[in-house]
């Protein structure tokens, strides 16, 4: 394609006797690699700066014991083996892995039945998808908030209508023990993002060609066999790409606990997140903070390992 | 009887899960609403019915806007996230534009990079971050958060816009070329302009990340003056120990409206931009 270009340009060049500075840099510029770089310069210098200069910082500060105030002494792997004698850090992981594991799974299986429901023809399709993609697009710590307040245990509306509909008789301490906390912190992550799901393999069910299911129901198939044989066979790569996804941004959750629980009762729902905030900014242990930071780069990378395969076999 | 059994069909099948799903979706925003309308001799009586609003009132908002900083916070979000979109927009399509039609050295380990930076979430870059800041000179300025809003952005932008500078013909580009233009030219002339679904879809996703993060607004913001809704509405209307329910709703509720507002506008581009990476990938 270059040499078409340059050949088209051969004639104009020439017709210069003494192609000047100004021509030849312009013609320097021109060159598919000078110019791709010259555009990449800006965003790639951006991003070395703020997001790999302070995850290689991240990595050197977990080496070290650093109090907000005074200076930092080398700890060598001082950090990790302080964490490992951690009951609270073994409690947070063992936290993050239940909330991710049961929210993961809770929106999985939600979201496939809203895009199986969504996939009719009805009337005012449109807005319905838009407004169950509300709590998905709401500011999370907004709508965390509205949450704590159904979860009120004298004056929530989940406790009223509890007691309203002779249900219980006092209600119960949603976030005040630590199980009803864990329920409660799953709850709010799935149905925040729920609608994720749902909208994505909406859009993967639309892909499916229609002729797949004709010629299945030919064959006699039912409903659940098409189910079964037609539509989760072609969903799996938007299931798969969109559970990593969730997976990823579950296990890193940091707000919607940080608002509702703070990590309580009794750092019963503790995320690891959560537990690397409050060592870092609450105890000033910043040392230690990135190593709790740093302790979730495995999960990562398996997690990009698995997506890098799964995206190359296709 | 075929009538008979599609109509059982359609109201097992659709329209009670259906309704379900919206109930769900909307409880939390109705029950928002109704608190904020409410006194608080209504809200905190225990024998009224919880849903119904038999004396709705303005007072909480009325407060809302009295007593705090809050137009000053919605004022402080929307000035952060239009510049931290454009920022993004900007390095974003810088990013997309040669990957996606350029051939040159490094190229595939870029791409890697950016699809792997996407990924990496803020929870790893929050304590060097914070420090980072500090030494920088920038806590409780919002240069602050326009400056960092834009990590979590341009990779995500940066991959959705390849997928559209793809779909342009390379014999547009060409074309442009022989008939003498620069690739400068060809690029903002040519290709950009029919590129222009992919910059909203890009633009609106930006746009609402920004105005709900929460965990960079909380590190770098602690004063009044310089806060964003949500960390504003966490850090000033919970107040010790003391919830002031009715006033937080408000809050809550009217934090949310501009972000909705936009939302509806542009559901359409929204959805293209948040299924583009799941469906297409």
């Amino acid at each position: 394609m270059s040499k078409v270009v340059e050949a088209s340009r051969a004639p104009a060049l020439a017709a210069r006797a003494h192609p000047t500075g100004w021509a030849r840099f312009r013609e320097f510029v021109e060159r598919e690699s000078v110019f791709s770089w010259l555009m990449l310069t800006p965003p790639v210098l951006f991003l070395l700066a703020f997001l790999g200069y302070p995850f290689f910082y991240g990595v050197y500060l977990s080496f070290f014991r650093r109090e907000v105030t005074g200076p930092a002494t080398f700890a060598g792997l001082g950090n990790f083996v302080t964490l490992a004698n951690d009951p609270i850090f073994w409690q947070s992981v063992g936290n993050t892995i239940k909330f991710t594991g049961a929210a993961t799974l809770l929106k999985a299986v939600g979201g496939l039945g809203m895009a199986l429901v969504m996939n009719q023809n009805f009337r005012l399709k449109a807005i319905t998808r838009a407004v169950l993609l509300l709590p998905f697009i709401v500011p999370t710590v907004l709508s965390t908030v509205a949450w704590q307040w159904i979860f009120d245990p004298g004056l929530g509306l989940f406790n009223r209508l509890l007691v309203v509909s002779g249900l219980a008789t006092t209600g119960v301490s949603w976030l005040g023990s630590p199980t009803m906390a864990m329920v409660s912190v799953i709850m709010v992550n799935t149905w925040r993002g729920l609608p994720f799901f749902g909208i994505s393999i909406l859009a993967g069910l639309q892909t499916i060609p229609v002729e797949l299911h004709e010629s299945a129901t030919i064959d006699g198939a039912g409903s659940w066999g098409r189910f079964r044989h037609v539509t989760l066979p072609s969903l799996l790569p938007v299931i798969f790409i969109v559970t990593t996804f969730s997976i990823i941004l579950t296990f890193f959750d940091f707000q919607l606990v940080y608002v509702l629980t703070g990590g309580g009762p009794a750092n019963s729902t503790h995320l690891m997140a959560t537990y690397a905030y409050s060592l870092s900014m609450g105890a000033g242990q910043m040392g230690l903070g990135s190593a709790v930071a740093l302790s979730m780069v495995p999960v990562l990378g398996l997690l990009l390992v698995l997506l890098t395969f799964y995206v190359r076999k296709d | 009887m075929v009538g008979e059994l599609t109509w059982s069909k359609r109201i097992f099948g659709l329209w009670i899960p259906l309704a379900l799903f919206c109930v769900v979706a909307l409880f939390p925003f109705t029950w928002m609403a109704a608190t904020s309308l409410k006194t608080n001799a209504e809200l905190y009586d225990p024998k009224a019915s919880p849903l119904a609003i038999k004396h709705p009132s303005l007072v909480h908002y009325i407060d809302l806007l009295r007593e705090t900083n809050f137009l000053t916070w919605i004022a402080n979000t929307m000035l952060v996230a239009v510049v931290a979109t454009g920022i993004s927009l900007l390095l974003g399509s810088m990013l997309a534009y040669p990957l996606a039609r350029m051939r040159f050295r490094g190229a595939p380990l870029l791409a890697i990079t950016v699809a792997v930076t996407y990924l990496v979430p803020q929870t790893l870059l929050f304590v060097p971050m914070a420090d980072l800041i500090g030494r920088l000179r920038l806590g409780n300025t919002l240069s602050a958060v326009m400056l960092t809003y834009p990590t979590l952005l341009v990779p995500f932008i940066a991959w959705l816009l390849m997928g559209y500078f793809k779909t342009v013909p390379r014999e547009l580009e060409e074309q442009a070329l022989i008939d003498g233009a620069s690739r400068w030219r060809a690029m903002t002339r040519v290709i950009l302009p029919l590129c222009m679904p992919g910059f909203i879809s890009a633009g609106i996703f930006a746009f609402t990340l920004a105005q709900n993060e929460f965990l960079y607004a909380l590190l770098f913001l602690s004063r009044s003056s310089v806060r964003t809704v949500p960390i504003g509405v966490v850090g000033e209307l919970i107040r010790g120990d003391a919830f002031y329910w009715g006033q937080l709703m408000a809050g809550a509720l009217l934090g949310s409206v501009p972000v909705a507002l936009i939302y509806s506008f542009f559901v359409k581009y929204y959805v293209a931009g948040l299924t583009a990476g799941a469906v297409k990938g």
